[in-house]
C-alpha cells in the first residue's frame, strides 16, 4: 500500500500548480477572491484559458483534443485547481454533451460539435428534466417526431443550468411510445437554441439568482443529423454521460481547499471577538466533517488507483455522489453557522469589483455564506437525487 | 499510488481467512470464549506457528518484521472471525512495550516466550480512576534496594488473569497525571501481594482486576528507563488502537454482508424485507460507512508508519470514525435482524458486542474528536 506520487505525478504537479500561479487570469482571480459572481464572459474566458494550456479535455481522448490524462493526473489537477480557487467549469459542453458526441455520434457530428466545444466558443446546456420527471426521468413527455428529414420537437424541459447563456441544448425526447420497457424510445436529440420555437424562461431559485430556467419547444425543427446514435437509445447514451461525471463528482479538492480556509478563519478574532476556535462546540463540528471527507477522499483515490491500474472502479465509487454533497452541504453549513448575524445581510450590490470594503455590511464572505448554504441544497437533489443514488447502490453494488 | 496488499500481506490475509473458514466457525468461537481460560490455547498455537504472533516484531526480535498494514490485514480477519484469543493484549499492547523499551536479556527473557507462544502477558495501564487518559497512574513504585516495590490497583486489564506476566505502569515520581515519573514494570502474575480478579467482558473476552500491595519487583524487571515510561506506553495504545480499529471496520464489514444477506431471505408481508426502500437506504448508508472506514483505516495504517503528529491525528481520525459508525453499523444490523438480532445464539449480537465494547475502549470517539477539535 503506498499512497504516495511518482516523481512524474509529482513533476506533473508542479508544472500545473505553476501555471495557475504565474499566467491564471488576474481580474477573474480578484473576482474570486472578493466574492463577485462569475459572468458568462467569466466562464467562458477561464474555459478558453484552460485551452490555450490544453488542458479543458481534462478526461477526454487525446484523439479527440483531450489531455490523455491518468486518473491520478485528473486528480492532481482538481486539486490544484481548486487550491488556485478557479472557477468550476461548466460541465454541459466539456463533461457532458463532449463525451457523448465523441463516444456515440458520428465522424461529421464530432468533427462538427468537438472542436467548439472544446474551445468553450459554443456554451451548451443540459435539457433532461421537466416539470413531470424529476427523479423519474424516464416518464419525460417531450416529443420528438419525426417528419421528413427532421424531427419537430414538442415539450418543455426544466431545471435547465445556465441555459439563458446557451448557444445548444442536448436533450433526451421520446421518439416512440411503442415500446417494452420506458427506458426505451428515447433519443438524444442536439438543437440550436436559435431555432425558433424554442423559448426559455428564467426561475428564481432561493437565494434569489438566476442559475436555472424552463425552456420550452414548441413546434421546434430539428434536423436528423442532430439525432446521436441510435434513435431510441439515448437513455443508454444519458447513463454513459452520468458515468462521466463520476470523476471529480465528490468535489473533494474544492470540499478540502474550504474546510481548511474555514479552520484559518476560526484562528482569527472577528470585529474585536474572540476567535471562533475557543468555541469548542463549533470545532468538533469542524473536526468531524475533516474527518469524513478525509475518508472520502481516501475513497475517491482508491477508485482511482483501481481504474489507472486497469481495473473497472470498485463498488466504493457508487458512494462518491451522496457523500460528496452531503460533505459539501455540511462545510456549508458550517460556514454559515461561523458567520453568525452577519449571515443575515441581503446586499448584492456589493458583490461587484469595484465595491468599497469599507461600504460593505459586514464582510462580503460572511453575508454570501447563507446564499452559499441555500444555493446548496441543490446537490442533494441534482443529478440523480441522493435517494435515487441510494435506491441504485441497493439495487446494483447490494443487490437487494 | 496503490492501495493493494503486497503479495506477503495477501499470504497472510488468505491463511486466516482459511483458517476462520475452516476452524474457526462461530459455534467453535463460542465454545472457547465461554472455556475457563476464555480462548483456546490450541489455537494460541497455531497462531504462533503460523507466524502470526510474530508480525509487529522486528527480524531482530526474532519476529517477521510486520508493519501497520500486516497487523491491519490480521485484525481485519480477526474482527470478522470474531476471534477472542488474546492477541491484542498479549501481543499488540504487552508486545509492544517489551519490544520498544525492553532491554535486550528482557527480550530474550519474555518477548521470544511471547513470539513462540509460550508466555501469556498483559499491559496493565488502566487504572479505576484514570479513563482514557493514560498518564493518570496512582500506582506507586518506591525504590527499595536494588529494586522497587509497587502498590495500587489496577483496572479491567485485558487477559490479566491469563498472563503469566503483567506489564505494569507505575509512577515513581510526580502528580496523578504527570506524563513524567511513569516506570514500566515487568511483575510475575505469581509475585506476593499481587491479587487478581478475573472476569468475563461482554464481549466475550477476559480481563481482571489487579491490586498491588507491596509488590516487589527486582531491578531487572525495570523496562526502559525510570520515569520514562509514557513513550513507550503512548506508542503501544497507539499501536492498539489502530488494531482494533481495523477489527471494528472487519466487524461491521461483515455485519453489512450478514444483514444484506438476511434481508434477501426473510419473508414478511410475503416479500423479502430486502425489497422494502425504508430498509435499503438504511443498508446502503451501512455499506456507505463501512467503504468510508476502509477508506480511513488505509490512511491511518498509512501514517502509522510515519510515527508522527500527523500519524497520531489519523488515529485519532480512525478511532473517532468506528467508534461514531460503528455505533450506527452495529445498531442497524440489530435492528434489520429484528429478535434475531437480539438472540444469544445468532453472530450478529455477538459482532454487536465486541463493536461496541471497542468504542468503550482506548478512547471513545467523544475523547478523540476531542484531540481533533485543536
Amino acid at each position: 500500500m503506498d499512497a504516495t506520487l511518482s516523481d512524474e505525478d509529482l513533476a506533473f504537479r508542479e508544472e500545473i500548480r505553476a501555471v495557475f500561479r504565474d499566467e491564471f487570469p488576474e481580474d477573474i482571480r480578484r473576482k474570486r477572491e472578493k466574492g463577485v459572481p462569475m459572468g458568462r464572459g467569466d466562464l467562458v474566458r477561464f474555459q478558453q484559458w484552460l485551452h490555450e494550456h490544453g488542458w479543458a479535455g481534462m478526461n477526454w481522448p487525446v484523439e479527440y483534443g483531450g489531455t490523455g490524462w491518468t486518473p491520478v493526473q485528473k486528480h492532481i489537477f482538481a486539486i490544484e485547481m481548486a487550491e488556485a480557487n478557479a472557477p468550476p467549469i461548466v460541465p454541459f459542453g466539456l463533461s457532458m454533451v463532449g463525451p457523448v458526441v465523441y463516444t456515440f455520434g458520428n465522424e461529421e457530428q464530432q468533427k462538427r460539435f468537438l472542436p467548439d466545444i472544446l474551445a468553450s466558443k459554443v456554451w451548451w446546456c443540459q435539457g433532461y428534466s421537466e416539470p413531470g420527471a424529476g427523479s423519474d426521468l424516464a416518464s419525460l413527455k417531450t416529443r420528438a417526431d419525426l417528419a421528413g428529414n427532421h424531427y419537430v420537437v414538442n415539450g418543455t424541459k426544466t431545471w435547465t443550468t445556465l441555459g439563458q447563456h446557451a448557444d445548444w441544448i442536448f436533450i433526451l425526447a421520446r421518439t416512440s411510445t411503442d415500446v417494452a420497457r420506458r427506458q426505451e424510445g428515447i433519443s438524444f436529440l442536439l438543437v440550436d437554441m436559435k431555432t425558433p420555437g424554442v423559448t426559455v424562461n428564467p426561475i428564481i431559485t432561493i437565494e434569489g439568482d438566476h442559475e436555472v430556467n424552463e425552456v420550452h419547444f414548441e413546434d421546434v425543427n430539428v434536423p436528423v443529423e442532430n439525432l446521436v446514435g441510435e434513435e431510441g437509445k439515448g437513455w443508454t447514451y444519458g447513463k454513459v454521460l452520468l458515468q462521466h461525471e463520476r470523476a471529480n463528482i465528490a468535489a473533494v479538492a474544492i470540499s478540502k481547499y474550504r474546510l481548511r480556509n474555514l479552520r484559518e478563519q476560526t484562528t482569527k478574532p472577528v470585529r474585536g471577538a474572540t476567535p471562533l476556535g475557543e468555541d469548542r462546540n463549533f470545532m468538533r463540528k469542524v473536526a468531524a466533517v475533516e474527518v469524513d471527507l478525509r475518508a472520502l477522499e481516501y475513497t475517491e483515490l482508491r477508485t482511482l488507483a483501481a481504474v489507472q491500474s486497469g481495473k473497472a472502479p470498485g463498488p466504493e465509487s457508487s458512494i462518491l455522489k451522496v457523500k460528496g454533497t452531503e460533505i459539501q452541504q455540511a462545510i456549508d453549513t458550517l460556514y454559515l453557522e461561523a458567520a453568525g448575524y452577519y449571515a443575515l445581510p441581503y446586499v448584492q450590490e456589493q458583490y461587484t469589483l469595484d465595491s468599497d470594503p469599507a461600504d460593505w455590511v459586514g464582510d462580503v464572505a460572511e453575508t454570501q455564506t447563507s446564499l452559499k448554504y441555500f444555493n446548496f441544497r441543490k446537490a442533494s437533489i441534482y443529478g440523480g437525487s441522493n435517494e435515487i443514488q441510494k435506491n441504485i447502490i441497493a439495487k446494483h453494488v447490494l443487490g437487494l | 499510488m496503490d492501495f493493494s496488499f503486497n503479495e506477503i500481506q495477501s499470504m497472510l490475509d488468505d491463511s486466516v481467512e482459511k483458517f476462520i473458514a475452516n476452524d474457526y466457525d462461530f459455534e467453535t468461537r463460542q465454545k472457547y470464549a465461554a472455556s475457563k481460560r476464555g480462548y483456546s490455547p490450541e489455537v494460541w498455537q497455531t497462531f504462533a506457528e503460523l507466524g502470526w504472533t510474530s508480525v509487529p516484531f522486528s527480524e531482530d526480535d526474532g519476529g517477521f518484521g510486520g508493519g501497520p498494514t500486516d497487523l491491519m490485514v490480521l485484525m481485519l480477519r480477526f474482527g470478522k472471525g470474531l476471534v477472542v484469543e488474546p492477541y491484542l493484549a498479549n501481543i499488540v499492547l504487552a508486545g509492544g512495550v517489551l519490544r520498544r523499551a525492553a532491554s535486550a536479556e528482557q527480550k530474550e527473557r519474555w518477548l521470544q516466550p511471547i513470539i513462540a507462544g509460550e508466555l501469556q502477558s498483559a499491559l496493565a495501564y488502566t487504572e479505576p480512576q484514570s479513563r482514557y487518559d493514560i498518564a493518570d497512574i496512582r500506582t506507586t513504585a518506591t525504590a527499595d534496594g536494588d529494586g522497587w516495590v509497587l502498590s495500587g490497583e489496577k483496572g479491567v486489564v485485558f487477559n490479566g488473569g491469563n498472563a503469566e506476566l503483567l506489564i505494569v505502569a507505575a509512577r515513581i515520581s510526580g502528580a496523578q497525571d504527570d506524563e513524567d515519573g511513569i516506570t514500566l514494570f515487568a511483575v510475575p502474575a505469581d509475585s506476593d501481594g499481587l491479587d487478581v480478579r478475573s472476569y468475563a467482558t461482554v464481549d466475550g473476552q477476559q480481563a481482571a482486576e489487579i491490586s498491588l500491595d507491596n509488590v516487589a519487583v527486582d531491578g531487572a524487571g525495570v523496562i526502559g528507563e525510570p520515569g520514562k515510561g509514557l513513550a513507550a506506553l503512548d506508542a503501544a495504545i497507539d499501536d492498539a488502537t489502530l488494531a482494533v480499529c481495523a477489527e471494528a471496520v472487519g466487524i461491521m464489514q461483515i455485519m453489512t454482508d450478514k444483514t444484506v444477506e438476511y434481508s434477501k431471505n426473510r419473508m414478511q408481508f410475503g416479500v423479502p424485507i430486502g425489497s422494502f426502500q425504508a430498509l435499503q437506504h438504511r443498508m446502503v448508508d451501512m455499506f456507505t460507512d463501512c467503504e468510508q472506514s476502509y477508506s480511513l483505516l488505509l490512511w491511518a495504517t498509512m501514517l502509522a508508519a510515519q510515527d508522527d503528529a500527523d500519524a497520531k491525528h489519523a488515529m485519532h481520525s480512525i478511532k473517532y470514525q468506528v467508534g461514531t459508525v460503528g455505533r450506527k453499523v452495529g445498531q442497524e444490523a440489530v435492528q434489520i435482524h429484528g429478535g434475531m438480532g437480539v438472540s444469544w445464539e445468532v453472530d450478529i449480537a455477538h459482532y454487536f458486542k465486541r463493536l461496541t465494547t471497542i468504542d468503550q475502549i482506548l478512547g471513545n470517539a467523544d475523547w478523540h474528536l476531542d484531540r481533533l477539535a485543536g
